[in-house]
């Protein structure tokens, strides 16, 4: 078990393979989920009757049914449909459909506790409808939404573990690799967890170093 | 009092309704420069929705508002909103932005709306905070401030704006009693400067002495007005304005006859 | 070639047992996630610091490893390590339960810091020891506080329990790929098994609220 050169000269390259390919899993699909969330978020808010149903329908049913699922629909299942996808765009289209889902509930929440007076305050001052947006409530919105929105990306570092059961091999794919040629299932996994839990930490004290950073009088943590 | 003088605001048959309710109907009245009017009555008589549909920020159903003789059209989106620099609001809940310290809230609207240059809005906001008795809390948030201090921004992010009327919408009601008097200090300082406003109040007393003219609505419609001396101190004539103002008078204990 | 409506129809009683065994694993890893996230909970608020700082760091490897992840370390490693030849029905009850542990952990930890400080001091002014005034006084508040949060929680361990698919469990996700993979309509039955789970979150989503509402104090709020 405490064989070092098993793990340098086994284990973590191969993990350390895994590990671009999870990062270039999570980038696209925070950014882009996120922008999704956004827009979806909007519709939520502010769209009219057929918008906001839309955008109410995709976000229940992208946060109702598990993400292996929706990754099984994406990658084996559009097949049927003359779709083919790779594993990796599969993944990623799966994570940035299922993540812009749960964003689109802290971006809506966010907007929606904005007061409406300042909006009339706004009006009255003679702000027009994107300068209200734009001044008023976007820098409001973005700090209400953050600890949620925040926290949903450090949900997708996780999840992006999932990809691996569409054949994309990530961390832990590389992981199950070796484990399953070497038989030491648990010397791996508990150096693949560690890698997890590195990201992760990492990424939270990112995110409270942003809230830190944005933090205004009056917005604290609902 | 000159007849030919084109009043500064006048409104003319201002029509509303809301929810299958008539809340306005046919409300008409005029503010010459310098006035002081008032409107009283109970809540839900119309008073709110009146001030929001003078600044457009309701949409009358019928009816013609004037600026200085100039009819304002409803339909075109920059008039609207020039029209609304030239409208100031008080509300009663302030409605101050959150995330904006109180020298970004008065600036703002100068810096991003009237266009002005940082330096200058500054300048002007910074003015405008002293005038109310703010220059040391510049820098605070709205959620750093007490209630009376929230309402003298929000007067001072009105008055940056050079606005040719100031419309109040019951400014102190949503105040603890020892924060209101500093308010109306301010308010009162602006009237006797000159400055035209048509403010919606309980606030009896302060009424009495400074309005030019009250006017009692009551189911959108404008009951009475006339002159504080007139309305409230016949009492063989037994107005409708005197009635409520009573029962105002016994509520918050304010002479008013 | 079959027509996909068929196949689904014929194989819905199968996938109806596969939710028997799947509300099986929720029902197991809820209650085990209860006891030990309420104790732990505890642990956190009125502990010591060696005490503490155990159940701060069982918080963070659980929850900052992926599910994957865990399922493979547990089930693949440390089960077979320790030679425990346990099912993969319940290896998966063991570990989502213990992640679900360090979840409710700070779902109850969070709600017993929102029971304001004079209800302990009036308890022990009434002579009761530490020990009766939690557990007559905070408890039975703190289990109504946190039943929202519990909720929520629910719906994720549900989602999760697809994961588990890869030891082989016998649930929605396993039986849905098995006939899948046999009659070739991936799409047809994956969109079966999403609106399974979809009928199932709501349900139980549902049925917590009643329990909510059945629970409810009036005049009580959080």
């Amino acid at each position: 078990m405490l064989d070092l050169s098993f793990y340098t000269q086994q284990v973590i390259p191969a993990l350390n393979r895994g590990l671009m390919v999870t990062l270039s899993l999570i980038f696209p699909s925070a950014t882009l989920g996120l922008v999704v969330g956004i827009i979806i978020g909007v519709m939520r808010a502010f769209g009219g009757r057929f918008w906001s149903r839309f955008a109410t329908a995709y976000a229940t049913i992208f946060r109702g049914t598990p993400l292996v699922v929706q990754l099984f629909i994406l990658y084996f299942g559009l097949p049927n449909l003359g779709i083919y996808l790779s594993p990796y765009l599969a993944a990623v289209i799966g994570f940035i459909l299922c993540s812009g889902a749960y964003h689109s509930e802290y971006i809506r929440g966010a907007i929606l506790s904005i007061k409406r007076g300042q909006v009339l305050a706004a009006q009255s001052l003679g702000f027009s409808s994107w300068g209200t947006l734009l001044h008023i409530i976007v820098p409001q919105a973005i700090r209400r939404a953050l600890p949620g929105c925040g926290n949903e990306i450090i949900y997708l570092i996780k999840y992006s573990s999932l990809a691996y059961i569409i054949t994309c091999i990530e961390l832990t794919g590389q992981g199950k690799i070796i484990a399953t040629r070497t038989f030491r299932f648990t010397e791996v996994f508990l150096v693949v967890g560690f890698y997890y839990l590195v990201l992760v930490s990492m990424a939270t004290i990112f995110l409270n170093w942003l809230e830190r950073k944005l933090y205004i009088p009056g917005f604290g943590r609902s | 009092m000159e007849t030919n003088k084109v009043p500064l605001l006048a409104i003319e048959g201002i029509c509303k309704t809301l929810g299958g309710k008539e809340i306005l109907r046919d409300v008409s009245l005029i503010l010459e420069e310098g006035d002081l009017k008032v409107l009283i009555g109970p809540s839900g008589g119309g008073k709110s929705t009146l001030l929001q549909c003078i600044n457009l920020l309701i949409r009358p159903d019928k009816g013609r508002i004037f600026l200085r003789g100039r009819e304002v059209s409803f339909n075109r989106k920059k008039e609207v909103l020039s029209f609304r620099q030239e409208i100031g609001m008080i509300f009663q809940d302030f409605n101050l932005f959150d995330h904006l310290t109180a020298l970004d809230n008065v600036s703002i609207a100068l810096r991003k709306v009237k266009k002005m240059s940082k330096r200058e809005a500054y300048e002007r906001a910074r003015m405008e905070l002293e005038r109310v008795g703010l220059g040391d809390k510049l820098n605070h948030y709205p959620a750093e401030l007490s209630g009376g201090q929230k309402q003298r921004v929000s007067i001072a992010r009105a008055l940056a704006m050079d606005p040719a009327v100031l419309l109040l919408d019951e400014p102190t009601s949503a105040l603890d009693p020892e924060l209101i008097s500093e308010v109306l200090a301010v308010i009162k300082d602006l009237s006797e400067s000159g400055m035209t406003m048509l403010m919606a109040t309980h606030q009896m007393g302060f009424v009495k002495n400074l309005a030019r003219e009250i006017l009692f609505i009551e189911g959108g419609r404008i009951i009475e007005q006339g002159p504080p001396d007139y309305l409230l101190n016949c009492k063989d004539r037994h107005s409708r304005t005197w009635d409520f103002c009573s029962k105002l008078n016994d509520f918050y204990g304010e002479d008013v006859a | 070639m079959s027509h996909p409506l068929q196949v689904v129809i014929t194989s819905l009683p199968y996938l109806l047992g596969g939710a028997v065994v799947t509300v099986g694993i929720v029902v197991g890893a809820m209650a085990l996630g209860f006891f030990i996230g309420l104790p732990l909970a505890f642990v956190q608020v009125y502990g010591n610091i060696v005490l503490r700082k155990i159940a701060a760091f069982y918080v963070w490897f659980f929850r900052g490893i992926p599910v994957l992840v865990l399922l493979f370390l547990f089930y693949f490693g440390l089960f077979t390590l320790i030679d425990w030849n346990i099912t993969a029905f319940w290896a998966a009850v063991l570990v989502l339960g213990m992640r679900g542990g360090a979840y409710q952990s700070q779902i109850f930890r969070g709600s017993i810091l929102s029971i304001p400080s004079g209800q302990l001091k009036a308890a022990r002014a009434l002579g009761m020891t530490d020990l009766q005034a939690i557990f007559y006084i905070i408890l039975p508040q703190t289990l109504r506080i946190a039943l929202p949060g519990w909720s929520n929680e629910y719906s994720i361990v549900l989602k999760d329990s697809a994961i588990a698919f890869v030891l082989g469990t016998s649930e929605i996700m396993s039986r849905t790929h098995f006939v899948a993979s046999r009659t070739y309509e991936q799409l047809a039955m994956y969109l079966t098994a999403g609106a399974i789970y979809f009928v199932l979150t709501w349900v139980g989503v549902h049925l917590l609220k009643r329990l909510e509402n059945r629970l409810k104090i009036p005049g009580y709020t959080s």
